[in-house]
């Protein structure tokens, strides 16, 4: 990949932070590494969502798996991300895979306390009335309880969506790091323009994915829109610290 | 599994328990480095965070609490190696860059949740504090600290692991400690040593969440674990 990066001037003395033209001569490497940056850090929340919504809800239903079931995942939030990669190269060598595992790992341990407070922020006169309108338990499930549980899993989601997009870049030192490939590049070469790059991108990366996270979440909740959308603002604001876990690396 | 098994041998081989490259070496320098950043993180960041949450009212206090709270979410989309590498590319020497990284990513966590945690405290109970006739001071440090403990010890202990591993990482611009079996083993394809120097680090991971866990039942006041 370096190979293909245009020469550049050695040296730091005059060097410039910043060399505009070398972004205009390398755009289709940084599109590249945009792509496999996004790949790898959108399917583990994807694929996260889809594991920790079961799991959630058995939590939620039965609670005795939840305390064991937290603990393992927490352990698991617990190891440094370049740790988990280098021990899967043994399993799944320098692939995509290795770096997918342990970021599908880290949304779980974010996203089951989601599910299980989500469902747990469903007010239990609301699963009253719903049963006596003969709602059955899939139904109820499907159209009464996971809707309400929607703003607590989202921020969930937008935790474990963020800190994985900063993630992925710690895949660089095994060779698969999406944007983080820049990182190293530039180390690589002493040359701080390809990390600005990357570091600009993740950020915009990150609050894109927010952004549209946001979206998403106003769209699946319209009734939060009808209220006095101050106080839930007010509330949403309270809620955020309640989950104060920051991604381990 | 025979690469995994090859690692375990990698612990008993005579060279790697002295020397500079050894581990008992290694370890030493992470453990200095992370402690060193961990010492002053902590020293920023608490006294804000316990201050921050303590004056509550007035909307300068509510603008501080929401800023702490953005400045938290916002550096979760930080892209640590790309600050290490910048910071030392930019200053081009080695310890005392590679420290700012650390310390400005393990910030936010302290600050957020002794923040929040004083925050929550239960107003009924800090109105208690100042009919016993109470100073500000004597709130915060009987009553409001010690509530709040759970949450102060979840802030620095995701702090400590988050230093731990952002250490772990910076042996690739430089800086010694376990990270360096990881780095070198990874250049010199011995994956062994890579592998070895894994483990270390999650070892090192977990026993920080033993004694945090262990910290947390000593120190938490009974009566509040029974809550929580």
């Amino acid at each position: 990949m370096s190979a293909a990066l245009s020469p550049v001037a050695a040296g730091d003395n005059g060097e410039p932070l910043i060399r505009w033209d070398w972004i205009g001569h390398n755009s289709d490497i940084i599109t590249q590494a945009l792509n496999d940056h996004l790949v790898l850090s959108i399917v583990p929340v994807v694929l996260g969502l889809v594991i920790s919504l079961p799991i959630g809800l058995l939590c939620a239903r039965y609670r005795w798996l939840y305390a064991p079931v937290v603990g393992l995942t927490s352990v698991l939030y617990a190891i440094p991300a370049i740790a988990l990669f280098v021990v899967l190269v043994a399993f799944t060598g320098l692939t995509r895979t290795t770096v997918m595992i342990p970021l599908t790992l880290y949304t779980l341990s974010v996203l089951v306390p989601a599910v299980v407070d989500g469902m747990d922020s469903v007010p239990e006169h609301v699963r009253q009335a719903a049963t006596a309108m003969g709602f059955g338990t899939l139904r109820r499930l499907v159209q009464v309880e996971l809707p309400i549980a929607v703003p607590v899993v989202m921020a969930g989601l937008r935790v474990a969506t963020v800190s994985n997009i900063s993630l992925v870049s710690v895949g660089a030192l095994i060779g698969v790091g999406g944007l983080g490939q820049l990182f190293t590049d530039g180390f690589n070469r002493d040359f701080t323009t390809p990390i600005i790059v990357g570091i600009a991108l993740i950020i915009a990366l990150a609050i894109a994915a927010d952004v549209v996270l946001l979206v998403v979440q106003r769209l699946l909740t319209p009734w939060a829109r009808a209220g006095s959308s101050r106080r839930a603002a007010r509330r949403a604001v309270r809620a955020e610290p309640a989950m104060p876990e920051e991604a381990a690396l | 599994m025979n690469a995994i098994l090859d690692a375990i041998r990698w612990f008993f081989h005579g060279e790697q328990w002295h020397g500079t490259d050894g581990i008992p070496h290694r370890l030493s320098e992470h453990l200095w480095y992370s402690g060193l950043a961990f010492a002053i993180t902590v020293a920023i960041a608490l006294p804000l965070g316990l201050l921050l949450g303590h004056v509550r009212r007035g909307r300068a206090a509510s603008f501080f609490g929401f800023s702490v709270i953005a400045s938290a979410n916002g550096a979760r989309a930080l892209p640590t190696l790309g600050l290490l590498i910048l910071a030392v590319l930019v200053t081009s020497s080695s310890l005392v860059p590679t420290l700012i990284p650390l310390i400005v990513l393990a910030i936010p966590p302290v600050l957020v949740n002794a923040y929040t945690g004083v925050q929550q405290v239960e107003p009924g109970l800090r109105d208690a504090a100042e009919g016993m006739g109470m100073t500000g001071t004597q709130v915060l440090w009987r009553v409001e600290a010690p509530v709040a403990l759970p949450l102060v010890l979840l802030g620095l202990r995701t702090a400590a692991i988050q230093i731990v591993s952002t250490a772990t990482i910076a042996a690739y611009v430089g800086l010694g400690g376990l990270g360096r079996f990881i780095v070198d083993g990874l250049k010199r394809q011995e994956y062994s040593s890579t592998a070895g120097g894994a483990i270390l680090v999650i070892l090192l991971a977990f026993l920080i969440q033993f004694v945090f866990a262990l910290l947390r039942r000593v120190a938490v006041s009974p009566g509040l674990r029974r809550t929580s």
